[in-house]
């Protein structure tokens, strides 16, 4: 376990300033009074996993044998070996609160997502404005539940002009992975 | 306490009030703090009112009673008026309480809480009668605070009347009060009586003692499961009241010993673990519970308080058609379900983490062990994470949680619940709890140990208990509990501020894994002693004295729950408070992270620990030891030095020497002898493989006779065509072998 050295800092956080936007600063704030922020958060490396967890628990994890360790906080995602950064499934509960452009979805476009299907025009209920086109977006639900994350396939200008049939937003990863992709999500 | 609720069919709930949901729908648009009271408040107002008339006819009819006994015209009048204005008072704050803020509410349900025990027994609908009479008397104890605390003395007027007329004894009336009330209560008993011979006139049961033993079906056919069951109540009927309904022939022992016969073929227990489990109860009791371990327990769910409330989470799964309702009032975030329209392990509210799946019981060893926030605790077996995503949602993922699993595969459905529900203070780890902590982390807050079992608790879940466990299981089993125990209570801070905690919790009813186990630890590490588990009345307490074996005093305060008296899974929770630091001498695992020069040390130690571990087993399990210890008895020394020197022969031969010509010159092989016996084990799985060196020394051994070649094969297989004078003289050689050894 180690933190992530200038290159990785760097991909991984393009890689997430692309669903956040500005707002990744509030993901490695330092704890000031006043703030939900209580604590200093960091990244961690494991072989080729990133964990998102407080200082504290990561020094707490430095004394478990590395065999042993399994997670430690949030896995945020893994980097491939070509050195990309690839977003993991249980980093919505990370980027979510903090998402930049975001789709939100009727109720029956809710199961066609949570099968792992594209976002249709025809299912989104609302949109933020002013999304650029192949930029990470974070859909949610109509109650605001998050479902999952994916990469908007038109802008909002564009989208407008779209056929109900069309695909807005590729998804990449949603919650029901959970379920698909149980076995395969968290091993190393 | 014998009938459980169990007993009493427990059909779905009266179909969902729509007006409720819909009221509460827009409320909870508008104002979502208040929409529970408003709910509530009609309820309330019900009960209420039910409750005043029901105060009132009941002061009533004692004032007629009484207005024979006291003569005293004037003094009813007055007590008259004093009740009346009583119940006026009773009256009045009626409103109030309807508006009544958060605070009060909140104060209510602890009131509530404190009532526990009307779970266990009734129905349902019972239980609402209980909680309506509760409720009420509560009610009127807090705000006429007239000290009274019996939680269950729906009668709360009569006392109030006796004391009344306690006022009016006088040395006039005590004489004839006091005859007056013997005759009442012989009269009573009378009629007790009557109606115990009246009830057994109708069952005709007093007259004719069943014969239970005439009724044997025809061997070989399978059994009726009908008569067996009707066998069984009968024989449990007659365990109750042996005197009067045995036969006169047979002994308590022998009617055991068939209802557990009939037990093992109904329900498909092993012998064993049927009589383990009957001797935990009356026959009755062990009766129900057999029952209830052929129907399943209700489902339940516990809100994920890291992402939603009950209250909504109710909400959006009543929208997709699950009928549910709160759990008990033991539990805030519980809510049982009793049918769904829809897959509870696939909705998007269970995908987003709003809810998990998890048994009633295991909500217990949580709120038993009550972490606090900025703690930091250990969960030493965590999967399937049930447990630990609780604890997670009580600390507000702060602090620290470290949720170990022994198993990996196991751990991957823990590592999937712990980020599906959001905990982020946690850390999985996959090491085996007994060796890896306090080693790795300690001066833990709390420890929470759900320790693996034998699952007999857990029987209608998984049904192949009934047959996989044997006593093998019931010794290592909880061998290895007591390791896990030891190593809880060294991984726990006792000078923490917040803690010094340990809850030891398993999913199975037997007393080994229980009272035994925390009674060892007890004796262990005198620096640790058991405390309240904080969870009411809720279960029955545990044995402080089960066969013969005495307990500590204080096991009472842990907690047991059965499946036919609660409902839940067969549940055994143990809260434990670590006072002092372990000792060094016993604790091996903390001098040795402590210095490396007291590993060598602590290694003998470890060695002595574990001889020290065995006893207590052997103590306690007395009847096993028995059987085992028995079974090596007194040593044949002889017939084991023939099957040795058998053994040796066939082995050099195996070989392909002569063992004629090896043993008589013990000079040459006696090392390789000394140094092959010792190995002796692994070359005999060695040697059988080469099968064609086998069969050039059968050929080279040509001269002797076809059996012995046979026997030669077989490894282990008699010699008989050995000559009886051969052996001695072999015999002699080896003795004097081993005596030349020995020096």
């Amino acid at each position: 376990m180690r933190a992530l050295d200038e290159t990785e800092t760097r991909t991984m956080f393009t890689k997430l300033a692309s669903y956040t936007g500005a707002s990744l600063s509030n993901l490695i704030a330092p704890p000031a009074e006043g703030t939900a922020v209580t604590e200093r958060m960091v990244f961690r490396l494991v072989k080729d996993r990133v964990f998102y967890l407080p200082e504290r628990i990561a020094n707490f994890a430095t004394s478990i044998p590395r065999d042993s360790l399994l997670t430690a906080g949030t896995m945020i995602g893994k980097f491939t070996k070509t050195g990309k950064f690839r977003l993991n499934m249980s980093s919505l509960s990370i980027i979510a609160p903090h998402a930049r452009v975001k789709c939100w979805v009727k109720s029956n476009g809710e199961m066609p997502i949570l099968y792992g299907s594209n976002v249709l025009k025809a299912h989104v209920a609302r949109w933020s404005e002013d999304a650029p086109e192949h930029s990470g977006c974070v859909i949610f639900n109509q109650n605001d539940t998050p479902l999952g994350f994916g990469v908007t396939a038109r802008s909002t200008a564009e989208m407008r002009k779209l056929e109900p049939t069309a695909v807005v937003v590729f998804a990449q990863a949603d919650v029901g992975m959970y379920l698909r992709d149980e076995d395969t999500m968290f091993t190393t | 306490m014998g009938v459980g609720r169990r007993m009493i069919k427990q059909g779905p709930p009266p179909p969902l009030d729509e007006s409720k949901i819909t009221m509460l729908k827009k409320r909870k648009a508008g104002e979502p703090e208040i929409a529970p009271k408003a709910k509530a408040a009609p309820a309330k107002k019900r009960r209420r009112s039910d409750a005043d008339e029901q105060t009132t006819s009941k002061k009533a009819a004692p004032k007629k009673s009484k207005a024979n006994g006291a003569p005293n015209g004037s003094a009813k009048a007055d007590k008259k008026k004093v009740v009346e204005k009583k119940v006026a008072e009773k009256k009045k704050p009626v409103p109030m309480t309807d508006s009544e803020d958060e605070d009060e509410e909140m104060e209510e349900m602890d009131d509530e809480f404190d009532d526990l025990d009307g779970i266990s027994d009734g129905s349902l609908d019972s239980d609402e009668g209980v909680e309506r009479l509760s409720d009420l008397e509560d009610d009127d104890s807090v705000i006429v605070s007239d000290g009274e605390d019996h939680p269950r003395a729906t009668m709360f007027s009569d006392d109030e009347d006796l004391s009344d007329a306690e006022e009016q004894l006088t040395a006039a009336n005590i004489e004839g009060l006091s005859r007056k009330l013997d005759a009442e209560q012989q009269a009573e008993a009378e009629e007790a009586e009557q109606e115990l011979q009246d009830a057994a006139m109708q069952t005709n049961i007093a007259g004719d003692r069943p014969d239970v033993f005439g009724q044997d079906g025809q061997p070989g056919l399978a059994p009726d499961l009908q008569l067996l069951r009707q066998r069984i109540t009968d024989t449990i009927r007659i365990l109750g009241d042996l005197k009067t309904l045995g036969q006169a022939d047979k002994s308590r022992a022998d009617y055991v010993d068939l209802v557990l016969n009939d037990i093992c073929t109904y329900y498909g227990y092993t012998r064993y673990l049927a009589e383990k489990l009957w001797n935990l109860f009356t026959p009755m009791e062990a009766f129900a519970f057999f029952e209830a371990n052929e129907t399943p327990r209700p489902v339940v769910i516990r809100t994920n308080t890291l992402r939603t409330n009950r209250r909504s989470l109710a909400q959006a799964l009543i929208n997709r058609g699950v009928v549910l309702e709160p759990v008990g009032k033991w539990s805030k975030v519980g809510l049982q379900v009793f049918e769904s329209a829809v897959p509870l392990g696939a909705t998007p509210e269970y995908l987003a983490g709003h809810y998990i799946l998890q048994a009633a019981s295991s909500f217990l060893p949580v709120m038993a062990l009550a972490p606090q926030p900025n703690e930091r605790v250990l969960d030493m077996a965590a999967a399937p994470g049930g447990k630990t995503t609780y604890m997670s949602a009580l600390m507000r993922n702060t602090g620290t949680v470290i949720a170990n699993d022994a198993s990996k595969p196991r751990a991957k459905g823990l590592i999937g619940n712990i980020h599906r529900l959001g905990c982020k203070n946690t850390i999985v780890t996959n090491m085996d709890a007994r060796t890896a902590f306090p080693k790795a982390i300690g001066g833990f807050d709390r420890v929470l140990l759900d320790a693996p079992c034998t699952g007999t608790g857990v029987i209608s879940k998984d049904a192949g208990v009934k047959t996989s466990k044997d006593e093998r299981d019931f010794l290592a089993i909880p061998h290895m509990q007591r390791q896990l125990l030891l190593a809880a209570i060294d991984s726990v801070d006792h000078s923490s501020k917040t803690g010094g905690y340990i809850v030891y919790s398993t999913c199975s009813v037997t007393v080994e894994e229980n009272e035994a186990v925390v009674q060892y630890v007890l004796r262990k590490r005198p620096n640790i002693k058991i405390v309240d588990t904080g969870l009411g009345d809720f279960g029955s307490p545990g044995f402080t004295s089960y066969m013969g074996k005495k307990f500590d005093a204080k096991m009472a305060m842990t907690r047991r729950y059965f499946p036919h008296r609660e409902n839940v899974d067969g549940f055994y929770v143990c809260k434990l408070k670590k006072t002092g630091p372990t000792p060094a001498s016993q604790s091996t695992t903390e001098t040795s992270t402590k210095s490396g020069r007291a590993r060598s040390s602590s290694k003998t130690e470890s060695t002595d620990d574990e001889v020290y571990d065995k006893t207590p087993i052997l103590d306690e399990d007395g009847t096993t030891q028995d059987n085992e210890g028995g079974s090596f008895g007194p040593f044949a020394e002889d017939e084991d030095q023939d099957r040795i020197d058998r053994a040796e022969r066939n082995r050099l031969r195996r070989k392909g020497l002569n063992p004629k010509g090896v043993l008589n010159k013990p000079k040459k092989s006696k090392d390789a002898s000394t140094s092959k016996d010792i190995e002796k084990p692994e070359e005999k799985s060695e040697e059988k493989k080469p099968e064609a060196k086998k069969a050039e020394a059968k050929k080279s051994e040509a001269k002797k006779p076809e059996a012995a070649k046979k026997s030669s094969n077989e490894g282990k297989g008699e010699k008989k065509t050995v000559t009886k004078g051969e052996e001695k003289k072999e015999k002699k050689e080896k003795k004097e072998k081993k005596s030349a050894k020995k020096l």
